[in-house]
């Protein structure tokens, strides 16, 4: 069995994400190459070329990749799958943009976010947001698969570098033009794979209250998240949003903070390993799945944290 | 311009979901439906490009079961001019769903298609991206921001990193995300005027398209429990609980 991996990266650095998605291919088969598809993005090889099990990196390095636009970046997937068995990238927005695109020019099913592989036909993947798991069995020869990384440990980085193979391009007719990016991150980690994610909710009023998630953040050297209601309002941009229809995450250590544990947000927090919910509610939602809660005004609770820790 | 909206019934997302007792699926019986919410915002969106004087005729498109035509009614309450169901009882996969829709626009040739980002009980995330690959459409999915110019459209997109702005020539495929807009609610003059709406059931069958099953769902379990914590009383408590219980501080 062969898989081909899509790295995901920013041109510059790759994220995180690919030796996750490394790690869940590895419950296939040890056959695993990988797709660097960017423009001047040779350090992005470099890089994806040290992690473990991958055997072979494929640069496609050309401007029509620059913005990874899905109606670019599907024919050369699509002219290389014939190679594969199984084809996979991450279940952030970059992997469910372009994956289902390719799936569907390869005339098979795409698998969304699986967090267990079974055997090389049977997966698992949450489904009505988290509330139950499906097992399901692929029956197409090409399997399209977008991986929830927080289900699996990230492969190492080690000194042995597998060799670098340049891919031509493959370019379209497609005209759709990238703008601009505006973008929301600072130095921050990466939500979807920091150890403490410090989120933040309604309950924080305003953008300037929000400063004091922002402070106990970085007390934890953590990222920060919000609830849908915190993002709607303005108080940070939209990649900040936690829940089945934002980022999943999976941290050591979750603070929700003055935030009610609607199921929508608790879907995207369920397998932290320790969550502590701060709601001056007590029969807030949050407090039926949080480790440790405690009741009480959040602007009296959060500045004793920051202080005390 | 036309536009096209794919729409779905789905479990009120406000319900707690169900799995049938012998796990073979979810238990739908009796459970509170309502339409998408994602497709309730590619409704609205295209509903002020119809106030705008940009789009002049409007149509839903829903495969599902007869209920299907409650929601699909629904549109037209909240200003769709024409629905069409495709009927059929059984849960289609996306790639089924996305060669259904195709076979619609062959038919219809609308500008635009606008549709939910996702499906809040499969939580697929696919058949936007699908259809736009059938057709061979410019696609830009998890829009925040739509603005029509001519024969292109200029889409905001909540991507993770930012907000990325893509101009596609028409026609199109737009997927929506929570931000783009909010929903209305139909007012009841509107819900009776929709009644004499033109609404269309045709059965699958007579769309001559050949399906097959791509996957096939093996049981429907549970999720791990999570266990109900503690209750502590102070900040130095929950200081001592992280560092020396869970271990997850330092
Ligand atoms: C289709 C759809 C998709 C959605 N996707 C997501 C998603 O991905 N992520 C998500 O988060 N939501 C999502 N939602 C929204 C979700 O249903 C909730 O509305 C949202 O999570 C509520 O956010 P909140 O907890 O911040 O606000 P609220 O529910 O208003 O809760 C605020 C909490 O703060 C507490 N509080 C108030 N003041 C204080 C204080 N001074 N100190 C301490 N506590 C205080 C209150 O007791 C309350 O519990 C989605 C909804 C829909 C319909
Ligand atoms: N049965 C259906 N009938 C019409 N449109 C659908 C159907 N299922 C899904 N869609 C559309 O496809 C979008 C994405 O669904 P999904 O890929 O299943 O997450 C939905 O928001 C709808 O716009």
């Amino acid at each position: 069995m062969k898989i081909l991996i899509i790295a995901e990266h920013d041109n510059q650095r790759l994220k995180p994400s690919t030796a996750q998605v490394i790690a869940a291919a590895k419950k296939l088969s040890d056959n695993i190459q990988l797709l660097v598809l960017g423009y001047q993005c040779g350090s992005v090889a470099e890089a994806a070329s040290h992690l473990a099990g991958v055997e072979q990196v494929y640069l496609a390095d050309a401007q029509c990749y620059q913005h990874f636009i899905a109606e670019q970046l599907t024919p050369l997937i699509v002219k290389m799958a014939s190679e594969y068995d199984v084809i996979m990238a991450s279940a952030s927005t970059f992997g469910k943009n372009f994956m289902p695109r390719v799936a569907a020019k390869l005339n098979v099913a795409q698998i969304s976010d699986i967090i267990a592989v079974l055997d090389p036909q049977t997966f698992q993947r949450p489904i009505y947001a988290g509330n139950a798991i499906a097992t399901v069995k692929s029956l197409d020869d090409i399997k399209i698969i977008t991986v929830r990384t927080t289900a699996f440990d990230p492969v190492e980085t080690i000194d042995h570098s597998a060799p670098i193979v340049n891919a031509a391009p493959e370019p379209t007719h497609h005209t759709t033009e990238f703008l601009d990016l505006v973008s929301s991150n600072g130095e921050r980690p990466d939500l979807t794979s920091a150890r403490v994610v410090v989120s933040g909710g309604r309950a924080l009023q305003s953008k300037e209250n929000f400063e004091l998630i922002e402070q106990l953040a970085d007390k934890l050297n953590a990222a920060v998240g919000a609830s849908r209601a915190a993002v709607d309002a303005g108080f940070v941009p939209n990649d900040y949003q936690v829940g089945q229809t934002g980022k999943i995450v999976a941290p050591e250590l979750y603070f929700a903070i003055g935030i009610s544990g609607a199921i929508q947000h608790v879907a995207g927090i369920k397998d932290s390993k320790v969550i502590v919910a701060i709601n001056k509610d007590a029969d807030a939602p949050i407090f039926q799945m949080a480790t440790y809660g405690l009741v009480g005004d959040l602007f009296e609770i959060v500045p004793q944290l920051v202080e005390k820790l | 311009m036309k536009i096209v909206i794919p729409l779905k019934r789905t479990i009120d997302p406000f319900v707690k979901p169900r799995i049938k007792a012998d796990h073979s699926g979810m238990d739908l019986a009796n459970v509170k439906m309502a339409m998408n919410p994602f497709d309730e915002i590619a409704v609205e969106e295209a509903i002020r490009l119809k106030e705008q004087g940009i789009a002049s005729q409007l149509i839903a498109v829903s495969i599902g079961d007869d209920k299907t035509q409650e929601t699909l009614r629904q549109a037209l309450a909240l200003g769709v001019d024409e629905a069409i169901h495709v009927s059929h009882h059984t849960d289609l996969e996306p790639l089924n769903i996305a060669k259904i829709l195709k076979a619609i626009c062959d038919q219809q040739q609308p500008d635009l298609i606008i549709m939910g980002k996702q499906t809040i009980d499969n939580d697929n995330n696919q058949t936007g991206q699908m259809l736009a690959a059938l057709l061979d459409w410019p696609q830009a999915t998890f829009a925040s921001a739509c603005v029509i110019d001519g024969q292109s459209i200029t889409v905001t997109r909540e991507i993770d990193g930012g907000l990325e702005r893509l101009k596609l020539s028409l026609p199109a495929v737009v997927t929506t995300d929570l931000r783009l807009n909010e929903p209305r609610y139909a007012s009841l003059p509107n819900i009776m005027k929709a009644k004499k709406k033109p609404l269309e059931s045709i059965p699958l069958e007579s769309l001559n398209i050949e399906l097959k099953p791509h996957l096939e769902i093996l049981k429907v379990e549970p999720p791990p429990e999570r266990n109900r914590g503690k209750i502590l009383e102070s900040v130095d408590e929950l200081i001592s609980a992280l560092k020396n219980e869970a271990k997850v501080i330092e």
